[in-house]
C-alpha cells in the first residue's frame, strides 16, 4: 500500500479506491501533546490543500489540509475520546479520516518516505 | 498542516544570557517579547504536571527589572499605581499595576520594598513602554536605574523551598510576598517567596554571570527540572492569574480586570492615581464587563479572540484559553457584561463556527498554595 507525503506534514495511504489521512511523526513532534481533534464528518467534500482538520495541542490550534480532492468516507471516532493517540501512533491508529480519490493524478506530486524524510532533515 | 495562533511575537530578537543552556537542555526556542525563549523542554503537559507536584525552574530573564530610589520615592510611585506603596514594609513586595491617565493599565508589576529602594519587575514585552512612562512621569529627583546586569529565575513547585534552601538557607525563612537580600558563592543575589503559578515558589535576582551556574545547581538536584513558556502560561492560566497584553490592556481598569483587590483601602479613600475617577466610580456602582473564569464543556479548546455569546447576542470575548492539565479540561477567561459575571452563569463561546456551552466560575480553577505562615 502505497504511503505519500505532503509538505504540511500530511500522510496518505492509498488502497484503491480508498486512502487513509493523517499527521506524520514529524508533525506530532513538533507539536506537542495533543488534547484535541476535530475530523471533518462524512461526505464532507474536501479539496486538495483546503481545511480538512484541526489538531489541537496544548499550547494551539492547527489546520490538517486535504492531501488530494475527495470525499470523506469516515473520521476516526476513537480520537474524540483518546486524542493522545495522535502522539502515540501518529502513522497508525492515530489516523485522521479516510476519503476517496477524485483525481489519482494529484498523487504524482506528494512526496514519497524518502524525500518526505529529506524534506524534513532540511528544516 | 500549520500553526494558525501561538505566543510568537513579530519583534527583533535578542538572546538572553541562559540562551545556549536552555538549547544544550533541549529547550525549543520560539520568540517571546523580543528575545528567544524556551516554550518547552519535555513537553508542556509533563512539564506543566512537574510544577504542580514538584519543582520547576523558569528563566524569567526577559523581565524587566527596575530600581527606583529618592527621597519620595513611594509618593512619587503612588501617583502612577494604585497600591499602597508607602505602607509597604522593607522586605516586604506587592502586586500593583501601572495606569493610564484614564485607568487603564499599562502593565502589571511586582514592587518589593528593598529598604534602600524600591525593586519593580516588570512584563518584558512592555518594559521599555514602562520604563518610558516612568521616566516621563516620576520626578527628575526620583533615580530610575533598569538593572540589565541581572537575570532572573523562578523556581516554583511544592518542593521549591526543599530545593532552594540547600543553595541559599534564607529562602525557608520567607513567607509569600517577602523578599530578601542574600549572597551565593559570593554573588549578592534577591529572592523573595513569589511567582505566577499559584504554587509555592520562590523568584531569585542574580547577575549574568551567575545564572548558569545557579540553574546547574538547582537542575543537579532530583526534584528540579527546567520549565518552559507553554507550561508557564498553563499553570498560570489554572492559578487564574492574567497575562498582561491578553487578559489585561490599555482598555481595561482595575476594576473591569477583577483586580480591585490591588487598590488598597487608603486609596480608595483618597484617590490620587490615575484614572481615579473612573475607577473608584466602578468600586462603588461596578463596571460594565468584568474578567471571569470559564469552565468549558467538553474537550475542544476554547482559545483567546473567541466571541462569547449569551443566547443569539455577542457579549465578549476569551482573553486566554486552551486545555488545562491539572484540571484535566479545557478552561479558559475573558470579559462578559457584569450582570452575567455570576458564578454558575452559563454563556457560550464560538470556535470555528460552532457554540461551545461554557459556565462562568470562580478562579482560580487550581487552589493557590502559597505559604503565608511561617511552619503553617
Amino acid at each position: 500500500m502505497p504511503r505519500y507525503f505532503t509538505e504540511e506534514h500530511e500522510w496518505i495511504d492509498v488502497d484503491g479506491e480508498v486512502a487513509t489521512v493523517g499527521i506524520t511523526d514529524f508533525a506530532q513532534g513538533q507539536l506537542g501533546d495533543i488534547v484535541f481533534v476535530e475530523v471533518p464528518d462524512t461526505g464532507a467534500e474536501l479539496s486538495q490543500g483546503g481545511d480538512a482538520a484541526v489538531v489541537e495541542s496544548v499550547k494551539a490550534a492547527s489546520d490538517v489540509y486535504a492531501p488530494v480532492d475527495g470525499v470523506v468516507t469516515e473520521g476516526n471516532a476513537a480520537l474524540e475520546e483518546d486524542p493522545a493517540l495522535v502522539n502515540s501512533d501518529p502513522e497508525g491508529e492515530g489516523w485522521f479520516f479516510r476519503m476517496t480519490l477524485s483525481d489519482k493524478s494529484q498523487l504524482d506530486g506528494l512526496m514519497n518516505a524518502q524525500a518526505y524524510k529529506d524534506f524534513c532533515d532540511d528544516l | 498542516m500549520s500553526e494558525t495562533e501561538d505566543l510568537i511575537e513579530e519583534v527583533a530578537t535578542e538572546t538572553l544570557p541562559l540562551d545556549a543552556w536552555h538549547r544544550a537542555k533541549g529547550g525549543r526556542m520560539v520568540e517571546f517579547a523580543g528575545y528567544w525563549m524556551p516554550i518547552q523542554y519535555e513537553g508542556i503537559m509533563a512539564e506543566h504536571l512537574w510544577v504542580r507536584e514538584n519543582a520547576g525552574l523558569f528563566d524569567v530573564s526577559h523581565m524587566g527589572q527596575l530600581l527606583i530610589s529618592g527621597d519620595g520615592a513611594a509618593a512619587a510611585l503612588e501617583t502612577l499605581v494604585p497600591g499602597d506603596i508607602s505602607a509597604l514594609k522593607p522586605g516586604r513586595m506587592r502586586y500593583s499595576l501601572l495606569l493610564a491617565e484614564d485607568g487603564g493599565i499599562l502593565d502589571d508589576l511586582m514592587i518589593t520594598n528593598e529598604g534602600d529602594q524600591f525593586g519593580i519587575v516588570v512584563n518584558g514585552a512592555v518594559k521599555w513602554e514602562d520604563i518610558g512612562h516612568l521616566r516621563e512621569n516620576l520626578p527628575d529627583h526620583i533615580t530610575l536605574n533598569h538593572n540589565e546586569d541581572y537575570g532572573l529565575l523562578a523556581l516554583q513547585g511544592p518542593k521549591a523551598v526543599d530545593a532552594l534552601s540547600r543553595l541559599v538557607p534564607e529562602a525557608a525563612g520567607l513567607v509569600f510576598m517577602q523578599a530578601t537580600r542574600a549572597t551565593w558563592q559570593g554573588h549578592a543575589i534577591g529572592l523573595s517567596r513569589s511567582g505566577y503559578t499559584g504554587e509555592d515558589g520562590f523568584e531569585i535576582s542574580l547577575p549574568n554571570a551567575a545564572l548558569e551556574a545557579f540553574a546547574d545547581a538547582l537542575c543537579a538536584m532530583d526534584e528540579v527540572k527546567p520549565i518552559g513558556l507553554g507550561a508557564r502560561d498553563s499553570l498560570r492560566l489554572e492559578a487564574g492569574l492574567p497575562l498582561y497584553g491578553h487578559d489585561l490592556d490599555e482598555t481595561i481598569d482595575p476594576v473591569e480586570g477583577d483586580l480591585g483587590f490591588a487598590i488598597s483601602k487608603r486609596r480608595r479613600e483618597e484617590g490620587g492615581f490615575p484614572g481615579a475617577a473612573r475607577i473608584l466610580g466602578h468600586l462603588g456602582q461596578g463596571s460594565a464587563r468584568k474578567r471571569v473564569g470559564l469552565l468549558i464543556d467538553g474537550k475542544m479548546p476554547v482559545r483567546e479572540g473567541a466571541k462569547l455569546f449569551d443566547g443569539n447576542t455577542e457579549i465578549g470575548v476569551v482573553t486566554s484559553g486552551g486545555f488545562a492539565p491539572s484540571v484535566g479540561a479545557p478552561i479558559a477567561m475573558g470579559y462578559v457584561p457584569t450582570g452575567l459575571s455570576e458564578p454558575g452563569t452559563p454563556v457560550a463561546a464560538e470556535v470555528r463556527g460552532k457554540r461551545v456551552a461554557c459556565t462562568v466560575t470562580a478562579m482560580p480553577f487550581v487552589p493557590h498554595r502559597y505559604v503565608r505562615k511561617q511552619g503553617g
